[in-house]
């Protein structure tokens, strides 16, 4: 075990698959270089595996997004890195329409095993472009998978099965936890699965669901109220799309009572979809009405440190949700 | 126009090359009939632009190379290797088509067998996807070249500009091109775009920019044979505007005849370039006019074989729709 932050851990993970399959390459805007990524995610990867394998990008995201797939059918795994989730958006054309399609239109006869790594979120003060929870724009295109890793470990274990998958995957790392989470991950070789939940805490009175930042805040909020008699289990999405209806469900029906918790705007959310299916499939288990918590419907997190707090989902408000839920 | 012989290639070759612009034609006009008697429902036709396609497809070696076309370029994923019943498949959506096994419209020509890399209907796409195909050249150390076309339309997609401008900075073996037929869908070349021509926007990215006259087969020959050579000898990437004729309208669901006037269309039709090529393979003492309509009905019985062979081959079953969504 070594103690890493969430960021160490990613970097770890790339790492050890790039030491593994000579076929991994990394690249995207400052990526490359002594630099290594804006945040550092990549730092090191340059120096070790050379700059064909960890390059600069010039400032072209469709062109990332392209030249990943291009790497894929001719059997390399390519990871490109988008600077900020904010930024993918010139890229979505590639992402949906090549990537997401290329198994599916040719019947397997032409693959794209490609990792988008992206990182998301708010709380930064990264105003409006460097706030956002773009997940959901992708959200739904079926071939595509989406990840984001909630603690260190998971985010080892996941961006190494996301770089082994034969399919395209998004992986979102919220830029909140980078380095606030620091946790012992195993220096062995293991590899968290790409489709499931993760069921966090155990509990029987309320079920608290997110992912990223909120759900901290929600594991955090849990210990609180365990200490008032309230247990939650605590879901972590994880696969956030396809969705791991099974765990999902599950924790549903286990305790009746639903918060889903998000940091997007409440409105055509991950979690509306979760709040769907919970209502198709598990919805006379439930004895309350299953609640979102969420950020408001204005276009993304404004600058201004007021508006930014005003637009979070802090501790205190998942909290109160919680304390809210459990006494209906 | 220069004469044939100085392609440099002998007249098996070139007779070869008109057998290849011809088949071209006729496999066509076989689509245009069977979206007419409404057995498939849409055909998007390369009529005008044979020639140049033979002569570009010619200087490739295609059993290594790897050819990213775009819509019209039939003919030259003929020369890479497709056949007509491939083709007839495509247009059938038959099980076994090559292209996409029937799952995307016609004409949008992909085969894993002759490393034709299948393309969207979100116009050039494949620009930055054959960057990424290319760069796999360089960081395997493999001496194959990729070729990714275009029409002048879809030229000016932001994607192309990104990916040209990432292949001049890494100078890859891949050669760009755009068949400049003059328009896109109605509008014309002066609502497109204000350069002289196309070919300028080479060296705008570091690297040559070539206008050659489709109907002139030798000189579109050599063209392309210096810039492969070039490319594959790490000279890096070069851009060929071909100059071609669009002979019919933009797709079976257009009539160019509501914007295109009986004059222009009829002066088209004087310059079509399969009657240019003819002419001069009589002239230069390669085929006699017999010895064409030979061939033509050579040609017109293979391409009925295999349309009797293609309607005959299996539909899709409605049970494999979710067949290879995902690797698992």
């Amino acid at each position: 075990m070594t103690m890493m932050t969430y960021l160490e851990a990613i970097n770890k993970g790339i790492e050890e698959e790039m030491t593994r399959d000579e076929k991994v390459v990394i690249f995207g805007e400052d990526v490359g270089g002594v630099k290594g990524g804006v945040f550092g995610v990549t730092k090191g990867l340059a120096e070790k595996f050379g700059d064909d394998r960890c390059f600069n990008t010039p400032l072209t995201e469709g062109q990332i997004g392209g030249l990943a797939v291009g790497l894929g059918v001719v059997g390399y795994r390519a990871i490109g890195e988008f600077q900020f989730a904010d930024y993918i958006l010139p890229a979505v054309n590639q992402l949906i329409s090549e990537a997401s399609r290329m198994r599916y239109r040719t019947k397997g006869d032409w693959t794209a095993p490609i990792v988008y790594r992206t990182p998301y979120g708010g709380g930064v003060r990264g105003g409006l472009y460097h706030s956002q929870s773009t997940e959901k724009i992708l959200f739904g295109q079926p071939g595509l998978r989406i990840v984001t890793p909630s603690s260190p470990y998971d985010a080892k274990g996941l961006i190494k099965a996301a770089i082994r998958s034969d399919d395209p995957v998004l992986f979102y790392e919220h830029k909140r936890l980078y380095r606030l989470l620091k946790a012992d991950v195993p220096e062995e070789d293991y590899v968290v699965p790409l489709d499931k939940a993760n069921v966090v805490r155990q509990g029987d009175d309320i079920t608290v669901i997110g992912y990223g930042m909120v759900l901290n805040h929600a594991l955090k909020a849990a210990e609180q109220l365990s200490k008032e008699g309230i247990e939650a289990e605590v879901v972590d999405v994880r696969s956030l799309y396809p969705l791991d209806k099974e765990t999902l469900v599950e924790a549903a029906k286990k305790t009746g009572k639903v918060l889903l918790v998000t940091e997007d705007n409440k409105e055509g959310s991950i979690m509306s979809e979760i709040a769907a299916i919970i209502a198709e499939e598990a919805l006379f288990y439930l004895d309350s009405p299953i609640k979102r918590l969420a950020g408001p419907d204005s276009p993304s997190m404004p600058y201004a440190i007021s508006l930014e707090r005003e637009f979070l989902v802090d501790e205190e408000k998942v909290l109160n949700a919680m304390r809210e839920l459990a006494e209906f | 126009m220069k004469q044939l012989k100085e392609s440099g290639l002998n007249k098996e070759q070139i007779i070869e090359a008109y057998k290849h612009v011809l088949r071209g034609r006729r496999l066509d006009e076989r689509l245009w009939q069977l979206t007419r008697i409404g057995k498939t429902s849409f055909n998007i036709s390369g009529q005008g632009h044979e020639v140049g396609q033979v002569a570009k497809a010619l200087a490739f070696e295609p059993e290594k190379d790897y050819f990213l076309p775009y819509y019209r370029d039939m003919t030259a994923c003929l020369v890479w290797g497709m056949t007509s019943k491939d083709i007839l498949m495509g247009s059938l959506a038959k099980e076994d088509d090559p292209s996409s096994h029937g799952r995307q419209m016609p004409n949008h020509y992909g085969s894993k067998e002759h490393n034709i890399v299948s393309h969207s209907s979100t116009v050039s796409t494949q620009f930055p996807l054959a960057t990424g195909v290319a760069y796999g050249a360089q960081l395997g150390k493999k001496d194959y070249v990729t070729l990714t076309t275009t029409g002048e339309g879809s030229a000016n997609q932001g994607e192309v500009q990104e990916a040209m401008n990432f292949a001049g900075v890494k100078k890859l073996p891949l050669i760009f091109v755009v068949e400049n037929n003059g328009y896109a869908i109605s509008v014309g070349i002066k609502e497109q775009y204000a350069n002289e021509t196309m070919a300028e926007r080479g060296p705008a990215y570091g690297f040559p920019g070539h206008r050659v006259d489709g109907n002139d087969f030798t000189e579109t020959y050599l063209t392309f044979k210096k810039v492969v050579d070039d490319a594959r000898n790490g000279k890096g990437p070069a851009l060929v505007e071909l100059m071609v004729s669009r002979l019919t309208s933009h797709s079976a669901d257009d009539d160019h005849t509501i914007y295109r006037s009986k004059e222009e269309l009829e002066d088209m039709k004087q310059k079509d370039g399969l009657l240019l090529f003819e002419k001069q393979l009589i002239e230069e003492g390669y085929l006699t006019r017999d010895e064409m309509t030979a061939i033509d009905k050579e040609l017109k019985a293979e391409i009925n074989k295999a349309t009797d062979e293609a309607e005959a081959m299996p539909d899709p079953t409605a049970d494999t729709i979710s067949d290879q969504v995902y690797a698992d």
